[in-house]
């Protein structure tokens, strides 16, 4: 608290040990391989990151909140198939919808979304009207939105292959670059933006981290915290749909098994990005952080050679380091 | 073996927690085989020496002594192994676990095999029979703990507390859950136990019980002993007047504020949880302090949470400023002017992640959105405005209006989470137990604080527990004893006494 601390070692450690980490790591690979440092590899790590930023700022919106969030990867899954089906050429060999025209990219979109934010309201009113602890309902809506995919995908003529054949339209949206820098990255980083004004300039974004932080005492001051709940989980349904689609579009394909483990990565790099699993705490910038620097290990551990397993065992080890940080600066303020 | 006369001794214990000292060198000795009686008022230090007995907090100062020898205690552990235990105000048995398994939890008797220890599940059965049978006690012992009932679990308490082999039993409010048979069936065990030799503390605010089962009784006020004696030669009027007796300073502003018309009128309110209040009927004046005594559990937080629409209410009218008005949810009390202070600022008062700032103007910016947006975004000037204005007017101590509540000393958390209340311009606020945990500085800030506001003319209700707060502040004192309104005094009369009698009798009397 006094000021004469604030800038001690120890204090830029506590608060400053990822950006730390992850500088050493990133200058490491940049020596160990020089072509790391150029702008191409830039690209690449924050195209791949896009769509996990959305996911982990949809995930965001639930951890200040106070709940958790389970379903994010499965929905991202469902909202890539449901999208991927709707973009399809018109003369694609199995096309999911024989008989639908092609359609205009809006429409895939909008069907994503809406998926996403059917199952985040299914969550919220799971959490907020049947009072199921979120970690249960988010699960249990995970199980449905991943069953339903693979029912869908499943549906002749297509058979649960890998959809393909997407129109030129619909796979700009992920590919296309304006001033070469790739459309993708812009929403990701545009959804950023919303994201920090919602929470941080708006009354709604205020009564979220008032919810999450108390939310008897929430409760008491007049903020309703049902709304607050579904609104929160419709929100990131709603990130969840819209990153499912560009999944679908960047990737020019989509199946059941897509977004697997993505909810995990998102809570992850929420923690990571410093907010705290009992509610009330979180950043955009902390959470954009935390997404990049696995993305940069992800990246990075491969671009030396290592083998890609070799990430998860860094994610782990950096997960587990930067809860412990938080949990010292904590311990230490009660 | 009988050395000393006193099974139990404490010797000048004193005990300090930050800013307030519990217990100030309190002598206290319990003789064997005997109910001795440990009375005082909410927060005069009882449970505080108990704690102190059973090993869960340890004195600053004194000696403890068991059996003529000194112990110390370092946890529960070490208590229960000289033969002290305790029962708890609030009783929790492992619901899910049966009664055998609650009473020897911590110490299941095993039979070893293969280095592995087994629970030996008759050993269980029968050791719990025979204690439970010796104190005629009628428990099944595979019964789940969780659907025994209240009066079955005290007694499954006692029954732990006797396989200790306890010399020394601390009951703190053994009988507030209980009705009168269970607490007859309480009695006879107690009768049961002393005749054994084992002394029983008892805590409890129910003079009449007191009377008929304690041989000794040591009456507390203020952290201090008052003094011991025997029961036979006490009465209500002796005990009451010894548990309240204290001198009335200078403690409060000058009353200047002159009540109005009526502002609030609850007609036959009943709660819809059948064990809270029922059948209240309240006026409430503008320019008034209403003030709600009684003792821990006759539902005072209940009724004023009930106006506030936090709890929901079974029947009953809420008559605002002669307009029946329907209360459901707080956002309801708040358009309808109405604000609550809560009783416990940690859990549902102060919001400790957020800013001096963000606590003061969480409420009306729920209430007015529109009062602090510029545009589709926050107008952080006019936040910092308000939040300013009221750091400076009830001069909240904080560096910045930045920094994090949960950094400030309790008086000024509560006076943070006033000037929330402040902010909406209520006219009626209610304030449950508004000094509680706060030093006497802060304290009287607070006072002066409702005393501008009551010349205002907004009316206040106050909880308090604290008897010289109410006689105090109050203009009117409503008491409630088990969820009933016992009577309404007028300040000017009203007397520790008179409150006290209230607070422990269902019965009316009106004196208006």
């Amino acid at each position: 608290m006094e000021n004469s601390k604030k800038y001690s070692l120890r204090f830029v450690l506590e608060n400053y040990a990822l950006y730390i980490i992850m500088a050493l790591m990133i200058i490491i690979i940049g020596m160990m391989s020089p072509k790391f440092f150029s702008l191409r590899v830039l690209r690449d790590i924050l195209m791949q990151s896009s769509t996990r930023i959305i996911v982990a700022m949809g995930c965001m919106f639930i951890l200040v909140s106070g709940s958790a969030d389970l379903s994010g990867g499965r929905t991202v899954g469902l909202a890539a198939v449901v999208a991927g089906s709707l973009a399809q050429k018109a003369d694609y060999y199995i096309k999911f919808w024989p008989s639908l025209p092609e359609m205009p990219v809006i429409v895939p979109l909008i069907a994503a979304i809406l998926i996403g934010l059917l199952v985040g309201l299914a969550n919220g009113f799971s959490v907020a009207k049947l009072k199921v602890p979120s970690f249960l309902a988010t699960l249990g809506w995970m199980m449905v939105a991943y069953g339903a995919n693979c029912l869908y995908s499943n549906k002749p003529p297509n058979n649960s292959q890998p959809l393909g054949g997407f129109l030129k339209s619909f796979t700009d949206l992920g590919t296309a670059s304006f001033l070469s820098v790739p459309y993708i990255i812009y929403i990701a980083i545009g959804v950023c933006i919303v994201v920090h004004l919602l929470l941080t300039k708006t009354c709604l974004g205020r009564e979220i981290f008032a919810a999450g932080s108390n939310s008897e005492a929430a409760r008491v001051s007049g903020i309703n915290v049902f709304k607050i709940q579904m609104i929160t989980f419709a929100i990131a349904g709603v990130c969840y749909g819209l990153a499912g689609c560009l999944e679908a579009a960047r990737t020019g394909s989509a199946t059941s098994t897509y977004g697997n483990g993505y909810e995990m990565d998102a809570i992850a790099s929420c923690i990571v990005g410093g907010c705290s699993l009992t509610g009330g705490v979180g950043n955009v910038f902390g959470v954009f952080f935390g997404v990049l620097i696995f993305n940069v290990i992800n990246y990075g551990l491969t671009f030396i050679g290592l083998s890609s397993y070799w990430q998860y065992v860094v994610k782990g080890l950096i997960i587990i380091f930067a809860v412990s940080i938080d949990m010292r600066k904590y311990r230490r303020n009660d | 073996m009988q050395d000393s006369e006193f099974i139990l001794e404490m010797n000048h214990i004193s005990k300090s927690f930050p800013g307030v000292k519990a217990l100030d060198d309190v002598t206290f000795k319990v003789r064997r085989g005997v109910v001795h009686a440990l009375m005082g008022e909410n927060g005069a230090g009882k449970s505080t020496l108990m704690k102190c007995a059973f090993g869960l907090y340890h004195p600053n100062e004194g000696e403890i002594r068991f059996d003529g020898q000194p112990i110390r205690l370092v946890d529960t552990r070490d208590a229960l192994n000289y033969g002290i235990a305790m029962i708890h105000q609030e009783l929790q048995p492992i619901r899910t676990r049966s009664t055998m398994e609650n009473v020897w939890v911590g110490r299941i008797p095993y039979r070893k095999m293969m280095g592995i220890h087994w629970v030996d599940d008759q050993k269980l059965y029968s050791d719990t029979k025979k204690l439970l049978d010796e104190l005629e006690i009628n428990i099944n012992p595979r019964t789940k703990a969780g659907s025994l009932s209240a009066s079955h679990c005290q007694l499954l308490e006692i029954a732990r507390a006797v396989s200790y082999d306890a010399k020394v039993i601390i009951m703190d409010e053994p009988t507030s859950s209980l009705t009168e048979v269970e607490a007859e069936l309480l009695f006879k065990i107690i009768k049961k136990l002393t005749d054994k030799g084992v002394a029983i503390i008892y805590i409890s605010h129910k003079i009449d019980e007191i009377l008929k089962i304690a041989q000794d009784v040591t009456i507390m006020r203020d952290g201090k002993i008052v003094g011991t004696w025997p029961a036979e030669e006490l009465n209500t009027d002796v005990i009451v007047k010894r548990m309240v007796g204290r001198e009335m300073s200078n403690r409060f502003p000058p009353k200047k504020h002159i009540p109005g018309e009526v502002c609030l009128e609850i007609k036959n309110f009943s709660s819809a949880n059948e064990h809270s209040f029922q059948d209240v009927n309240l006026l409430l004046h503008k320019s008034e302090i209403l003030g709600i005594g009684g003792l821990v559990g006759a539902q005072r937080t209940e009724l004023v949470e009930s106006i506030f629409g936090l709890r929901p209410i079974k029947s009953g009218k809420l008559i605002l400023n002669g307009k029946e008005t329907c209360i459901r949810k707080p956002k309801d009390a708040i358009s309808n002017n109405i604000a609550l202070v809560t009783e416990d600022r940690r859990l549902s008062g102060i919001i400790s992640k957020f800013s001096v700032m963000e606590n003061i103007i969480l409420a009306n910016q729920t209430a007015n959105p529109k009062t602090y947006m510029k545009g589709l975004f926050l107008d952080d000037k006019k936040r910092k405005a308000d939040a300013e204005k009221y750091v400076e007017a009830l001069s909240i101590k904080t560096p910045s209006i930045r920094t994090l509540i949960q950094y400030l000393s309790g008086g000024n958390q509560q006076k943070t989470v006033i000037s929330r209340w402040m902010l909406t311009d209520p006219e009626i606020l209610i304030l449950d137990e508004p000094t509680r945990g706060i030093d006497v500085g802060a304290k009287y800030e607070i006072y002066c604080l409702m005393e501008q506001m009551a010349m205002e003319g907004k009316a206040i209700i106050m909880i308090s527990s604290e008897m010289p707060e109410l006689l105090g502040m109050s203009d009117r004192i409503a008491v409630m004893c088990e969820g009933r309104l016992s009577g309404v005094l007028d300040s000017k009369t009203a007397t520790d006494e008179k409150v006290m009698f209230l607070a422990s009798s269902y019965e009316y009397a009106m004196e208006e």
